[in-house]
């Protein structure tokens, strides 16, 4: 279970997340809705405690990130940036986590597997594409075998084989009984991916519902969420010249 | 939905010890420790030897007086304190500039947790090097004196004192790179105020205003201070040199410390 209550971020005069109050649970893919710039990824650094709201808080299991005990083996997270050095080998990068969270070191090669790089493990990360560096935070966030997992746009860079990977894991993940939060900006992924959605725009909560009761009215996913989101994209292309 | 919570049992909490194994292989996957490691080594011994290959026998009481073949073989300390600090430097501003500070902080919350726990791995190997090199630089530079010059032993007054106190101002270099890593999170600007600190400063002072200021900078301590076997005019003693310098290190890895818990990470 992870729980936002009134997280407020502002930078300088902008507000980047405005309030936001909700839950997330077990047993379901939560994908988490919103266009560029709406607050995405700076909730989920609060979640983390990486980044300090300037008002509400935010527990995962009931406590604040900073109070787990094995933070790593309760949270797996993927952000969206690059978390890692680019003269570590994959290998390397995973063993210190590992290290770091206590976990046995055997699961290195374990997630090495899972994600498809044990064959370039050894290889400086510096020189992974896109894809090859998403796989490797993916394996990350599993190292510590989780009961939560935080994912910041997952499907960054990944091939159709790929995207289809992640979709069917983050609902294998989710049937064990794990809270899955997912973030995305793409809609139709979340179509197939996501039980349960929370829609954010310009950092407030617009919706927090399920797929089904979204589309119930006939409606594409895609025209509910233009619809919910409407002017609250914070960059828009176009319009008159 | 009636799924059950999937929840592991969790035994224990997150600590130095997990907090430390973390740095430790960090430190050792990098190839650029071990590289910057042996330069400073090399560096620092063959500085050594040339100093001392080229050091003549005094001559005339004053000359007799004031010769210090320990000071000459301790050359090094200049070039190694480059290497070391910026080093240190890198162990924090690398992780700013991948983003992997992200990766330890999710595993290691409790950021002075992590920065102690980086500030100990890396101070103690600065340390473990930094007293090997001094002590083999020392030896070897020893055997390179000319058969006419009187030879420094680790047995004789003070020598042992400037040997070891050499090696720790390594590590303490190391951790004042570390610090201001912390401080500044750009690898550029955190050698920029490195180097301002240790060599441009304290040039600028003696330049200026003479020993009187420029003694308590760290390197003066090191060359004037710590590595000599004969008190040098104007500088400080060594034991009053090596409290400045552990001063100055606490202090900047606590301003370090306090800037990594209230900034965004």
């Amino acid at each position: 279970m992870i729980e936002a209550r009134g997280l407020t971020k502002r930078y300088g005069g902008t507000v980047a997340v405005d309030e936001l109050s909700f839950r997330v649970r077990p047993g379901s893919v939560t994908g988490f809705l919103g266009p560029n710039g709406s607050g995405k990824s700076t909730t989920l650094r609060m979640l983390m405690g990486l980044d300090r709201p300037d008002a509400g808080h935010a527990t995962i299991g009931g406590r604040p990130y900073a109070e787990l005990r094995w933070p790593l083996r309760e949270v797996g997270a993927l952000l969206e940036a690059r978390t890692f050095h680019p003269g570590r080998s994959a290998r390397g990068h995973l063993a210190a986590l590992a290290a770091g969270g206590d976990i046995d070191p055997s699961r290195v090669d374990v997630v090495l597997e899972t994600v498809g790089l044990a064959s370039v493990a050894g290889r400086r990360a510096g020189s992974f594409s896109l894809g090859m560096a998403q796989r490797l935070g993916i394996a990350a966030a599993l190292l510590g075998d989780p009961a939560v997992l935080l994912l910041d746009e997952p499907v960054n860079g990944l091939d159709p084989e790929g995207v289809r990977w992640i979709r069917e894991l983050m609902r294998s993940l989710a049937a064990e009984g794990r809270t899955v939060l997912l973030s995305s900006h793409l809609i139709s992924e979340m179509a197939l991916t996501a039980d349960h959605l929370l829609v954010i725009g310009r950092g407030r909560l617009l919706a927090d519902t399920s797929v089904a009761e979204l589309t119930a009215s006939g409606r594409s996913l895609e025209e509910a969420f233009f619809a919910l989101t409407g002017d609250a994209a914070a960059y828009q292309a176009g319009g008159a010249r | 939905m009636t799924t059950t919570a999937y929840a592991p049992a969790l035994t224990g909490h997150y600590g130095f010890r997990a907090a430390a194994r973390m740095e430790w292989i960090k430190l050792r996957t990098l190839r650029s420790t071990s590289w910057a490691l042996l330069l400073t080594v090399v560096g620092m011994i063959a500085m050594g030897v040339v100093t001392m290959a080229n050091t003549k026998a005094p001559h005339g009481a004053s000359k007799v007086a004031s010769f210090d073949p320990t000071n000459n073989v301790l050359a090094g300390v200049a070039l190694g304190q480059l290497i070391v600090g910026v080093l240190g430097v890198l162990v924090v501003t690398g992780e700013y500039a991948s983003g992997t500070i992200r990766a330890t902080l999710a595993a290691v919350p409790d950021r002075r947790l992590a920065l102690t726990a980086k500030a100990a791995v890396f101070g103690g190997l600065a340390l473990l090097v930094g007293e090997s090199v001094t002590f083999v630089a020392f030896l070897a530079g020893r055997a390179a004196l000319a058969a006419d010059v009187p030879h420094p032993s680790l047995g004789d007054p003070d020598v042992l004192r400037a040997v070891l106190m050499s090696g720790a101002y390594l590590a303490m270099v190391g951790l004042m790179g570390i610090a201001i890593g912390a401080i500044t999170r750009h690898t550029a600007s955190a050698i920029g105020v490195f180097v301002g600190i240790t060599y441009v400063l304290p040039a600028l002072l003696a330049g200026t205003t003479g020993t009187a200021v420029a003694k308590f900078f760290p390197t003066m301590i090191a060359g004037n201070s710590l590595a000599v076997t004969v008190p040098v005019d104007g500088m400080l003693s060594p034991w009053a040199g090596f409290v400045v310098l552990c001063l100055f290190t606490a202090a900047l890895l606590g301003t370090g410390g306090r800037l990594l818990v209230r900034r965004d990470a």
